[in-house]
């Protein structure tokens, strides 16, 4: 299969500056970038075996002796290009802030408790239809020094490879109906409000357990087109 | 039930502040890597190289927290990819590493000078590496290529020759005095003066 990845795509993506989120202030480059044709070095990329994923890494509430405090609750989806058709066997690495807001890294400071059942880093493997599943918890909102009563919505990090190093792709997942929406820089930097949905799950009560756990599907679109259409009779 | 979505992409996102847990761990959390900074195998063929380096932000500052990830070719200019017909299917390289940056800022990685890989005219480029930047504040991560000073084939790269020469330096890996394995320095400058050139791509 040969895929193409044209640039235009790429306006679905927020500015590197984005003022309003401070920290990409200093950190946006100044210079434009600069265009070029795509060469072998960017139309392939890492590929991955059952070898980076362990069994149980998908399942972020069985990491520890206990089970973890919070909403448990299922995450899952298709990873597809931008043709509707499964990513197979690519990686999705997540990391989140537990039940109460609060992330396990060294430097977050917020005052809310850590739980010692819970880590809250994922890993998973689409399988041959490009679909991939977590078990989690629903993580919390938390505070962040942007500005004044500045509060992140529920989110969780996804980490995405695809056929190329160019549909390599970082994102967040967020929670449908959120009312921080409105006032989050992060969110917001996308600047097309229908691309901005795209980064919300969808609840989905069709696949959640009775008495275990509520369902969220979140489908990731990475770039990447046929690059020979096929031919109709 | 669900709303039809829109076409189009998942919009990028940044990694925020506090992703070494989840993707750069080095020990420090209760969870493994899935990839390091070492790219180099026992049966790696080819010249071991170290890169190092320091990433800026707009102040001169050094950023401590961003994640780099590299992707090259091996020895002979191959891809560990199946798309990459020219493939070698016993190479052990796979060609992909990842490293947080530290407290200072630095970063390094451990791998082998990768092999010329043609251009989609077939003209040879001269070796180099893709890097991708990752970083609280980029909400998109940015794109760049290291290539390695003293390399003759970088007078007729085809990719080179699209930056101007006033900033072609900042793509240019520069080798460090010393004995054994070559060590390569490579800074990256997310903005300002000698701002790193980065890729619409």
């Amino acid at each position: 299969m040969s895929l193409s990845y044209p640039i235009e795509s790429l306006a679905a993506h927020p500015a590197h500056l984005s003022p309003a989120y401070r920290s990409s202030i200093k950190r946006a480059p100044s210079r434009p970038l600069i265009p070029m044709r795509h060469t072998l070095s960017e139309l392939t990329g890492p590929v991955y075996g059952h070898e980076a994923v362990r069994e149980s890494d998908n399942d972020l509430t069985t990491q520890h002796k206990g089970e973890p405090l919070g909403e448990r609750i299922i995450v899952h989806g298709h990873v597809l290009d931008e043709d509707g058709r499964g990513v197979p066997n690519t990686l999705l690495e997540i990391w989140q802030a537990n039940a109460c807001g609060r992330y396990i890294h060294v430097r977050d400071q917020h005052p809310a408790p850590l739980d010692p059942n819970f880590t809250g880093a994922g890993r998973a493997q689409s399988d041959a239809g490009g679909y991939y599943r977590f078990v989690t918890v629903k993580p919390g909102a938390y505070p962040w020094g942007n500005h004044h009563n500045a509060w992140r919505p529920a989110h969780i990090h996804f980490s995405v490879f695809g056929h190329a190093f160019i549909s390599r792709l970082v994102t967040q997942m967020y929670f449908p109906g959120d009312p921080l929406f409105e006032f989050d820089p992060i969110f917001n930097s996308v600047p097309d409000e229908k691309a901005r949905m795209r980064m919300v799950s969808a609840f989905d009560l069709e696949n959640t357990q009775p008495e275990w756990a509520l369902c969220y599907r979140f489908d990731i679109v990475l770039r990447g087109r046929n690059a020979t259409p096929m031919e109709t009779k | 039930m669900q709303e039809p979505k829109s076409k189009g992409i998942t919009p990028s996102q940044t990694v925020g502040p506090f992703f070494a847990y989840g993707l750069t761990s080095n020990g420090k959390y209760d969870w493994n890597d899935a990839f390091t900074n070492n790219l180099v195998t026992a049966d790696t063929s080819g010249e071991r190289i170290r890169i190092e380096g320091r990433v800026f932000d707009g102040d001169g500052q050094p950023v401590p927290d961003c994640m780099l990830e590299i992707w090259q070719a091996d020895a002979q200019g191959r891809f560990s990819d199946p798309k990459d017909q020219r493939a070698l299917p016993n190479s052990a390289f796979r060609g992909f590493g990842r490293c947080g940056t530290d407290a200072n800022g630095d970063y390094s990685f451990d791998t082998i000078r990768p092999g010329p890989v043609p251009d989609p005219d077939g003209r040879a480029q001269a070796p180099h590496i893709l890097l991708a930047v990752f970083g609280r504040g980029m909400l998109m991560h940015l794109y760049t290529r290291i290539y390695f000073d003293g390399e003759a084939a970088n007078a007729a790269d085809p990719v080179l020759a699209l930056v101007p020469a006033d900033r072609r330096g900042t793509l240019i890996a520069k080798r460090q005095p010393g004995n054994g394995n070559a060590v390569y320095h490579f800074d990256i400058r997310l903005q300002g003066d000698n701002e790193t050139v980065f890729f619409d791509i």
